[in-house]
């Protein structure tokens, strides 16, 4: 662990920058922006979960006066792109919700009327809705030509399994040999939604010089530019995409569905088009979380040392090969475990689902849940409390893991410490209540990063950075360049310009942000402190060596003299031109964060209804730079992993069909259903950061689902291995107990 | 079809607009008359993202017509705060870090507005239970509950 250092500006509670737009209504988002001249667009989706369209006819929606572009799937200039199929359905409709044409129009109305006029002879085909069906012997093919990656042997036949993968650590089949006790079970997770608040939408305008532009919601506005500059044929010179604020995310704005369509109905009607999505086509069509089955295999001595770790993963993809989660769902899966011997298979599967996206940790909560679930089974056999079962066996700095590197310094062992001071775990439980403890493990990725401060004359700094801000980023921007120029930190402004004003930025995502485009501002704040020396030193006569930076001041040292950064700015002119400080970088390393969370759970054994009482989530942060935000991250993964646990699930009909596409039905958390949720801040810095950050955003959704299952099993005396615990499901395992 | 001719008080201004008898006052506010502050999340009146006040009671905006304000009073959140004063709601939501994304933030805010003038006073959990029907999917309301309950504290102190 390093030493602890004092900062003068990151760790502050500051206001963020872009607070007062967000609280008064000012702040745009995808649906807010209007152009001159502007028509709509609605999107026909189809009411199969499977079939083959055999042909689609427009000219009756053509033929409407108000209907000024219709698009099909032949309509998309990049026809051998892979994605192009998702934007618009080829020869079979994959999923309820799948997007079939576009219509563009003078009104929104005028283009909903316009869909209903759109003919499609489709040839109805079974539905493949869970892995057990797809793959099963006699199983329907979604994709007739898809042979299973990643066999020992490559199949000669289609399935619809898509890939197979392993990892091996050590030798299970010894460790097993060694264990006093064996616990094998399977656990199951339903398909769920991100649940952004925000619906995907819109605004193009497609110029006839060429250039293009795209106002929309994303995580990604390189990613928008570089997919839609594919499928359009268009050079990346020649499409500006502009990230609007972002109403929520989660993973599952990483992805294109809208813009290109909108485009091509932009270049054929001449004018700009919006397309906002209805709630139901947000549930049917874009997301979800891949639902899975996993089956975990753990061993252990009797004095608690785990020998043996072992699981069999299934992952859906929805109609999509490769889009699970899977890589992910087997690397996190035993990190949390110091264990020698470790053993992953894991499988992507197809089903008639939408294509599953990212949603926060992309894999690891469905994985670790059954691990975690297990690991709590196994310390009540052994009769050892569950933190001190993951406290003898906890990963810590050295450890090998499963999918490659040693951890440097992590903080598991202090969250697990910090869970068991806690007055949460301190607390008694009364009766038809259960708790539940979960450690969770996500890696919070680098990669590519554009930063750029431009200093203004007055000596203020405005940071342009790459990566839309989706939880209070900007703020953090600020306090690190601060900190890093030793100036207070409302001197800095922070935006996220377009495409065309920063060079290229991964998504935000990974929980990348603050780590990953966090570096950058502090590297192109340094180099403005290295401009900053060598300005002073010419107006001094000096060489910059001759120069110190303190308290945001340069200092002659070899003489007399101070200057500001205001005074520097404006000679800037006069020393050399103005002052630009660049971080363009690939981040190397990644944060490791592990986070535990205890569930306290009562159960109405009369309606299966499951209450949170209390709740604490622990979580290392490397470095807080904004704690409020911090804790808001640890408190919302919480609030969405409780969810998941408690209530959310796709409900699908025998054909198919998505039943629950809204926000009454698919019921995410309301203020009701919670308890304040405890936040505790762990500090383990992370030596492949300056100031020792981690990302925070995505850790804190893995535990809660463990937590909670258990808490639940706890509360009524039956071990629940399926999600959601719905109260129907609940009061169903009670009855027949 | 013909449109109607509506005129309201909206934010204390009187307004004019032209719609048609099936928009909502959601699409009025946000399309007609530029109040884009008002945010929709489901259009179907489960996220409370479009909350406006209708002669004082609130309503979520996707579920009223447009033809129902003629000659009422609509509050939205850009009639909340001064000019150069943010409300103590708005300010609380700031200090206390209660929002992220920020889509349900004006709704929230006019729903505290709301319960706070019912109700100065609130428990926790009258506060949680009056703004169940804005959804938020980055919080878990945590530190919402803590700028609610702040806010209601300071203004009963101010009043």
């Amino acid at each position: 662990m390093s030493e602890a250092q004092d900062y003068k500006y990151i760790g502050q509670r500051t206001i963020r920058p872009d607070g007062y737009d967000k609280v008064t209504g000012r702040a745009n988002y995808a649906a807010d922006l209007a152009l001159p001249g502007m028509i709509w667009a609605k999107v026909l989706r189809s009411p199969h979960a499977h079939a083959r369209i055999r042909s689609i006819d427009t000219s009756k929606a053509e033929a409407l006066p108000d209907v000024m572009a219709v698009a099909t799937h032949v309509d998309i200039p990049n026809q051998a792109n892979p994605g192009a199929i998702n934007i618009l359905a080829k020869d079979k409709a994959l999923y309820h919700g799948h997007a079939i044409a576009g219509v563009a129009a003078k009104t929104e109305a005028a283009a909903e009327a316009a869909l209903a006029l759109i003919e499609v002879d489709y040839e109805v085909l079974p539905p493949i809705m869970s892995i057990e069906d797809a793959m099963a012997d006699s199983a329907a093919l979604i994709h007739e030509d898809l042979i299973t990656k990643g066999m020992a042997e490559q199949p000669t036949s289609p399935s619809n399994v898509s890939s197979r993968m392993e990892m091996n650590k050590g030798d299970v089949a010894a460790g097993f040999a060694e264990a006093d006790v064996i616990l094998e079970r399977e656990f199951r997770t339903p398909t769920v939604h991100q649940g952004y608040i925000e619906p995907h939408a819109c605004t193009v305008r497609f110029d006839e010089d060429g250039q293009s532009m795209i106002w929309c919601s994303t995580q990604g506005h390189f990613g928008v530019r570089a997919t839609t500059a594919a499928l359009l044929n268009l050079e990346h010179s020649k499409l500006k995409v502009i990230a609007s604020e972002i109403g929520g995310g989660f993973g599952g704005k990483t992805v294109v569905y809208l813009e290109p369509l909108a485009l091509i109905l932009s270049k054929k009607s001449g004018r700009p088009v919006k397309i906002q999505m209805d709630r139901d086509e947000v549930f049917k069509a874009s997301g979800p979380g891949s639902a899975t089955r996993n089956k975990v295999k753990i061993g252990a001595k009797k004095d608690g040392t785990i020998t043996a770790m072992e699981a069999h993963l299934y992952y859906e993809s929805g109609a999509f090969p490769g889009a699970a989660p899977l890589g992910p769902g087997c690397m996190t899966i035993f990190t949390p475990y110091d264990v020698p011997n470790q053993y992953v298979e894991g499988f992507d599967v197809v089903v008639n689902k939408a294509k599953v996206a990212a949603y926060r940790a992309p894999g690891a909560p469905q994985s670790e849940y059954a691990c975690e679930m297990l690991i709590n089974e196994l310390a009540d056999e052994l009769g050892i409390d569950p933190i001190d079962f993951r406290l003898q066996n906890a990963a810590k700095e050295d450890t090998q893991t499963l999918y490659g590197p040693k951890l440097k310094a992590v903080g598991l062992v202090e969250c697990l410490e910090a869970a068991k001071n806690s007055a949460q775990y301190k607390s008694a439980l009364e009766k038809n209540q259960g708790r539940g403890v979960s450690s969770g493990f996500w890696f919070n990725i680098g990669g590519v990063s554009s930063v750029i401060i431009n200093m203004n004359e007055d000596g203020t700094g405005t940071i342009l950075e790459g990566s839309p801000d989706i939880g209070g980023s900007r703020a953090s921007m600020q306090m690190m360049a601060a900190e890093e120029l030793q100036m207070p930190t409302d001197t800095f402004s922070a935006i996220i310009p377009d495409t065309a004003h920063i060079a290229h930025s991964d998504t935000t995502g990974g929980s990348r942000t603050t780590f990953a485009t966090g570096m950058a501002v502090v590297e192109a704040a340094a180099d403005i402190v290295t401009q900053f020396k060598e300005r002073a030193a010419a107006v001094w006569n000096v060489t910059p060596e001759q120069v110190e930076w303190k308290d945001g001041v340069a200092i002659n040292i070899s003489g007399d003299g101070k200057m500001t950064a205001a005074e520097i700015c404006a000679a800037a002119g006069r020393t050399g031109g103005q002052i630009t400080g660049l971080g363009n970088i690939n981040a190397r390393g990644a944060g490791p964060s592990f986070a535990v969370h205890i569930a306290d759970i009562e159960v109405d054994t009369d309606t299966g209804k499951s209450d949170v009482i209390r709740y604490t989530a622990i979580q290392d942060a490397g470095k807080a730079i904004h704690p409020g935000y911090v804790e808001g991250q640890y408190q919302g993964g919480a609030a969405q992993g409780i969810g998941w646990a408690l209530n959310e699930e796709y409900i699908f009909n025998k054909d198919g069909l998505l039943e629950n596409p809204g926000f009454l039905d698919y019921r995410i958390p309301l203020a009701s259903d919670l308890p304040m949720i405890e936040a505790i801040i762990v500090e383990v810095p992370n030596s492949f950061h300056p100031f020792g950050v981690r990302g925070v955003g995505e850790t804190g959704i893995i535990p809660p689902l463990a937590a909670c299952g258990t808490a639940v099993s706890k509360a009524i005396g039956i071990r629940m291995s399926e999600l959601p615990l719905s109260p129907p499901r609940v009061l169903k395992a009670i009855l027949e107990a | 079809m013909t449109k109607s001719h509506i005129t309201a008080t909206i934010n204390g201004d009187v307004r004019e607009f032209l719609c048609e008898p099936s928009d909502t006052l959601l699409q009025s506010l946000r399309d007609e008359l530029g109040l884009t502050g008002t945010k929709e999340g489901c259009g179907s009146g489960d996220c409370g993202a479009c909350s406006v006040t209708l002669n004082g009671r609130l309503v979520c905006s996707c579920l009223v017509l447009a033809v129902e304000v003629d000659g009422a009073e609509v509050g939205t959140v850009e009639g909340i705060g001064e000019p150069d004063k943010l409300h103590v709601i708005q300010q609380k939501f700031l200090e206390h870090a209660a929002l992220q994304c920020g889509i349900c933030t004006p709704g929230l805010i006019v729903s505290t507005k709301a319960l706070l003038e019912e109700n100065p006073a609130p428990t926790e959990e009258e506060a949680r239970y009056y703004l169940a029907g804005n959804l938020c999917r980055c919080t878990g309301y945590d530190k919402i509950i803590k700028a609610v309950m702040d806010a209601a504290e300071t203004m009963r102190g101010a009043a």
